[in-house]
């Protein structure tokens, strides 16, 4: 739109300002909150500028919070749930784009339905699930009578067992199995011309020389936006980790250690609330979702430029 | 290279039947053109060919082989598309070379198989650009070579030149002829556009609503145009229609308003037939009044550049008439209308079927 207005000018720009303040004003915050120490973060009225204490704290909090191992716990299930994601939800819209089977639609729908069931509604179900992710298998078998056949046949009771709590594929499973991805990836797929299809068909690539040559090149930056997506979504998780992880030793996450150093009557037992090591402990925390976004955007906006698709 | 016989092929979408009773031969090196409006099925048939549309019923052979069943690979058909079909994440060479490396050529042979065709194409210097990058002829180009280099049994295209603008369209159209001389691999070319059709074709096969209305070289298709649908769709102004019944005499047929045109003695109808008489265009010239075989009401004159288009009407049935020569009739008058006794083409008023005791030669030739 070309138009020379002035005032509707200043008047976005301050309406710009203001929410950037909005957003700016908190974070701000608790980075100041970070560099004092514990008397001046606790004195009226609240500081405003940052002090020198903020390398001190942040230390304090590392080791308090045991943070060095929990890097990498939440790491390697924000990754896991990453290439889970991508690899899934791509290989799920192929199919579904691509070929034509009987019940496709169907299939769809009842991927889609999921998008409105997202794991805190189902948390429960899921959390019995994950305690034995057979147990559905255990039902059917119970059901249909063949458990005691079984048992009379062989005299082997068969109790299906497989245990995901306590493990980075009972964090990681549950945050893959959205139909996020497949949605994003479907709509992407249903773009792609029919000829581009009959070009590689004719020229003799077959249906997964496809998908490999053509599809995911083409695709590169929908699958940045699904993975930085995915990134922070599962880097944020804190009520699934809470519920399945009690072994916090050793499969602990970081969202949910932060949540410990957050003072509250508990923790504190009236004492002094620690505010400043909880915020440096934020800062850390917030630190790689942020570098994603920012490594990521790289691509997005080459992916705005390559307008050839 | 090789020929291609289509046997009483056909095709249905569920229950609607969109084409059937398809006989046709491809001779080994021949361009053949299937010309038609859309819709009529000729993009269908050329993928059938191809082996991305199922055969519905009857069989396609490719050099002697049945091909119902094989994939499209396996045909040894290339195929150009109407919107090019790049991939356009590949640059102009990885294009031209994705056949040969998904047929694991090795990566030395394959380059300079790239090279040398986009040598002969004139891409060389565009190898490393994106197509995206390119403009539509040259990304035309990257289609043709992404063909040849497959050095196909079968080359088929499928209205490739109709997103050009139209002084490229003439240009490619030269270089599709230019290869084909060159690599005489058999083609089918599918258009819509009869210069197109005229221009390129060894044969010519004009489809409408899923049959073929007549095969053969552009000039019979021209002078000997199997029905009314063939005669209004070749030649450009269209051929105009004059109903009429023939007379007792048999030699004669009697226009709706009573004027008569004599028929060549080749032609006996029945007394009585109700017909179509065609007379083209360029056939037909104008003369004062008395001066022609009928008289029909002046309408007004295009201007041409090269000659002149003039419209009559002759009752309410408009007729139009292209000539070199200059007149100057005012609107409504009435003028007489001059053409050469063997420029009628007569067809059956139901049927739309040529009357013509020697029909085209090829019409019917498909060996029993």
């Amino acid at each position: 739109m070309i138009e020379r207005t002035p005032l509707l000018n200043f008047a976005t720009h301050v309406i710009l300002l203001v929410g950037l303040a909005l957003v700016i004003f908190p974070i701000w915050l608790a980075f100041v909150a970070a560099t004092h120490d514990l008397r001046a973060v606790n004195s009226a009225p609240v500081e405003l500028w940052p002090g020198p204490h903020l390398w001190a704290n942040m230390q304090e909090a590392w080791v308090l919070s045991d943070f060095g191992p929990k890097f990498v716990n939440t790491l390697i299930v924000a990754v896991g749930v990453v290439v889970g994601k991508v690899t899934l939800a791509c290989i799920t819209a192929f199919s579904l784009v691509f070929f034509n089977y009987r019940g496709r639609m169907l299939i769809f729908w009842l991927i889609f339905i999921t998008l409105m069931l997202p794991l805190e509604v189902r948390i429960v179900p899921t959390y019995a699930v994950a305690a034995n992710a057979l147990s559905p298998f255990q039902v059917m078998l119970d059901a249909t009578g063949l458990t005691g056949l079984i048992e009379t046949v062989s005299g082997i009771r068969v109790a299906l067992e497989w245990n995901l709590l306590n493990s980075y594929t009972g964090m990681i499973l549950p945050l893959v199995a959205t139909a996020t991805g497949t949605f994003l990836y479907r709509q992407f797929f249903l773009t792609v011309p029919d000829e581009l299809v009959e070009a590689a068909r004719m020229d003799g690539a077959g249906p997964l020389r496809f998908l490999w040559d053509t599809l995911i090149p083409l695709s590169k930056t929908n699958i940045a936006a699904l993975a930085t997506i995915m990134f922070v979504y599962a880097w944020n998780q804190y009520l699934w980790p809470l519920l399945i992880i009690t072994d916090r030793a050793n499969y602990g996450m970081v969202v949910v250690q932060l949540s410990d150093l957050v003072p509250d009557q508990f923790s504190t037992g009236g004492g002094t609330p620690t505010w400043h090591l909880a915020m440096a402990a934020t800062l850390m925390v917030m630190l790689p979702p942020i570098a994603i976004v920012i490594f990521m955007q790289r691509w997005f906006v080459r992916g705005l430029i390559n307008t050839d698709k | 290279m090789a020929e291609i016989a289509i046997r009483n092929a056909g095709k249905t979408y569920g229950k609607t039947t969109i084409m059937q009773g398809i006989n046709l031969d491809i001779r080994n090196g021949e361009f053949v053109v299937i010309l038609g409006p859309s819709g009529c099925g000729k993009s269908s048939l050329l993928r059938m060919i191809a082996g991305l549309e199922e055969i519905s019923s009857g069989e396609i052979a490719i050099g002697g082989q049945v091909v119902n069943q094989l994939e499209p690979r396996e045909r040894g058909c290339a195929m150009v598309f109407q919107n090019y079909a790049l991939y356009p994440h590949m640059t102009v060479g990885e294009n031209i070379g994705y056949a040969l490396k998904v047929a694991r050529m090795p990566k030395a042979e394959r380059l300079a198989k790239v090279a040398a065709t986009a040598q002969s194409v004139g891409l060389t210097e565009f190898l490393d650009r994106k197509p995206g990058q390119l403009s539509g002829g040259q990304r035309q180009r990257v289609a043709m070579a992404r063909a040849i280099i497959r050095e196909p049994k079968v080359f088929l295209f499928d209205e490739p030149l109709s997103n050009l603008d139209a002084k490229l369209r003439v240009q490619m159209r030269h270089e599709i002829r230019r290869i084909h001389n060159q690599i005489h691999a058999t083609s089918v070319f599918v258009t819509h556009d009869q210069h197109e059709g005229m221009t390129l074709a060894d044969r010519l096969v004009v489809m409408n609503k899923g049959t073929i209305e007549q095969i053969g070289t552009p000039e019979e298709v021209y002078e000997h145009p199997a029905s009314v649908y063939v005669a209004g769709f070749i030649g450009s102004p269209a051929m105009n229609f004059l109903p009429g019944r023939v007379d007792d005499s048999r030699a004669a047929v009697v226009l709706d308003d009573g004027q008569i045109i004599p028929l060549m003695s080749a032609i006996r109808p029945a007394a009585g037939q109700l017909v179509q008489i065609g007379l083209r265009p360029e056939k037909l010239s104008l003369a004062p009044l008395g001066g022609g075989a009928l008289t029909a009401r002046f309408d007004f004159a295009e201007e041409l550049g090269s000659g002149r288009l003039y419209h009559l009407k002759i009752e309410d049935v408009p007729i139009s008439v292209m000539a070199a020569e200059k007149h100057s009739f005012g609107e409504g008058q009435t003028i007489g209308l001059r053409f050469p006794n063997d420029a009628v083409h007569v067809f059956d008023g139901a049927s739309g079927l040529r009357l013509d005791l020697h029909p085209a030669p090829t019409a019917a030739m498909v060996p029993a």
